[in-house]
């Protein structure tokens, strides 16, 4: 399923992000998800030391670790982790990572739920694929809600 | 035209060492005219990060499945598949993956329902290989598309159905999933559940033995003795049994499969790859719980 027409309420790099995937055709897609793959920071320092802070995203088929932060000035901050041998998973982890930097909570809670459907890798990675990102969306937001009332 | 096969001595003792090929192998023989390479992996996105060189990818949910219904593609698309990828009916197809060759094991599987002869697994796959330090490109291998015959895909000597499993009751089953799955306590895979069912247990009478048992640390197969101490041993299998082997969508059942039948020469194996997602949300079919495997149904 394609929501074209809701990008208008998207924040503009999740706009940007699908828009750059469905310029492409579908095999080329898969290389613009491994230079997101390739793009993913590493773990700051604090949560090198602190895996037990880390949340394990269990619908991804691979170990994807995530941990979100709210700031002072209700600015969302994304953290993934996820081994080299799944590049897909840490791809997904990227866009998101990216896609939601510098949101406020609100627009982070904002984003559609089926936004990893649209992006125009369903075809590419299949739909069974990319569920775990679905995944990661959820859980990312379940944990803003949390810091929210926290 | 069939290349030679690798004659190393960890292979003889198998029932089919012919249908495994060691790293050094597959390095002295990479380019050889007839040898077609594929990578099969879980991550659609690992080829792309670094492959064999010259290796040619295929991917299960996106090539092998067909797109709409739950089935394999038919002849008409199989041929277009591998010919695209430069596999002529008589090339020699070595194929490796990530997680063990697990998803290798299922694309050789669907290799075999449709007759290709010669096709061979790099025995420890992915892992193996880059834990012996040897090289992988990101170069797109140079193909040139061939013809390859349409061919009716078989499906009767190697994969069961539901109705077949039914009939099949009594004989040895073997479930390939974790025990937690077994035994019902899950309905799905640790960390797979999209892919779940909605009761939870498994086929009475089958004997539990996760696939993965059939895995030695580095990556490859585990000896015959070791493999003998697991199946006959272990879950009783003998000599002339029929055995349906199962997991939850059969890609873990095939690399079940690929051990009874090959390394242990076991005839008769089939794979049930509607596995539990299709028995344990079928009506009216018989599901025991817990770690026992229960008597067999009567019918």
């Amino acid at each position: 399923m394609t929501t074209e027409d809701s990008g208008a309420e998207l924040p503009e790099q999740l706009a940007q992000i699908r828009e750059d995937f469905l310029a492409l055709a579908v095999r080329e897609r898969l290389q613009l998800l491994l230079e997101f793959s390739n793009e993913l920071p590493e773990l700051p320092e604090r949560y090198l030391d602190h895996p037990d802070l880390l949340e394990r995203v269990e619908e991804c088929q691979s170990p994807v670790f995530i941990f979100v932060e709210v700031d002072d000035a209700s600015i969302v901050h994304l953290y993934a982790t996820a081994p080299k041998e799944a590049p897909t998973t840490r791809g997904f982890a990227s866009i998101l990572a990216q896609g939601l930097a510098g949101l406020t909570a609100e627009q982070v809670l904002a984003v559609p739920d089926d936004y990893p459907n649209t992006i125009g890798l369903t075809e590419a990675v299949s739909p069974l694929r990319i569920r775990g990102m679905t995944a990661l969306l959820g859980r990312t937001k379940r944990q803003v809600r949390e810091k929210l009332v926290a | 035209m069939t290349v030679e096969v690798d004659t190393a001595p960890q292979f003889s003792a198998f029932a089919h060492p012919e249908r495994l090929v060691s790293g050094d192998w597959l390095e002295a023989h990479l380019g050889t005219p007839g040898l077609v390479v594929v990578e099969s992996d879980e991550d659609v996105l690992l080829y792309e990060t670094g492959h064999i060189e010259g290796a040619v990818k295929i991917d299960w949910h996106t090539d092998l499945n067909d797109p709409v219904e739950r089935d394999y593609i038919d002849g008409a698309a199989f041929a277009k598949l591998v010919g695209a990828k430069g596999i002529s009916r008589d090339s020699t197809v070595v194929i490796y993956g990530d997680k063990n060759n697990w998803w290798a094991a299922y694309a050789l599987w669907v290799f075999t329902l449709f007759g290709h002869e010669d096709v061979r697994l790099l025995d420890g796959g992915r892992a193996k290989w880059e834990a012996d330090g040897r090289a992988y490109t990101t170069a797109e291998p140079e193909i040139t598309p061939v013809d390859y015959p349409v061919v009716e895909r078989n499906d009767a000597a190697i994969r069961a159905f539901k109705e077949d499993v039914i009939a099949h009751l009594g004989n040895p089953l073997i479930d390939v999933r974790s025990p937690e799955e077994y035994s019902g306590e899950r309905t799905h895979m640790p960390a797979y559940p999209e892919e779940g069912a909605l009761r939870g247990g498994h086929i009475p009478s089958a004997q539990s033995v996760p696939w993965a048992r059939a895995v030695a640390e580095d990556g490859t197969f585990k000896s015959v003795p070791e493999l003998d101490a697991i199946y006959r041993e272990g879950a009783g299998l003998k000599d002339g049994d029929n055995i349906v082997a199962y997991c939850r969508i059969g890609e873990r059942s095939s690399h079940t499969w690929f051990v009874l039948t090959h390394l242990l020469g076991f005839e008769g194996v089939r794979n049930y790859d509607g596995s539990w997602t299709e028995w344990g949300s079928a009506v009216r079919v018989p599901i025991a719980k817990g770690t026992e495997p229960g008597a067999v149904p009567a019918k």
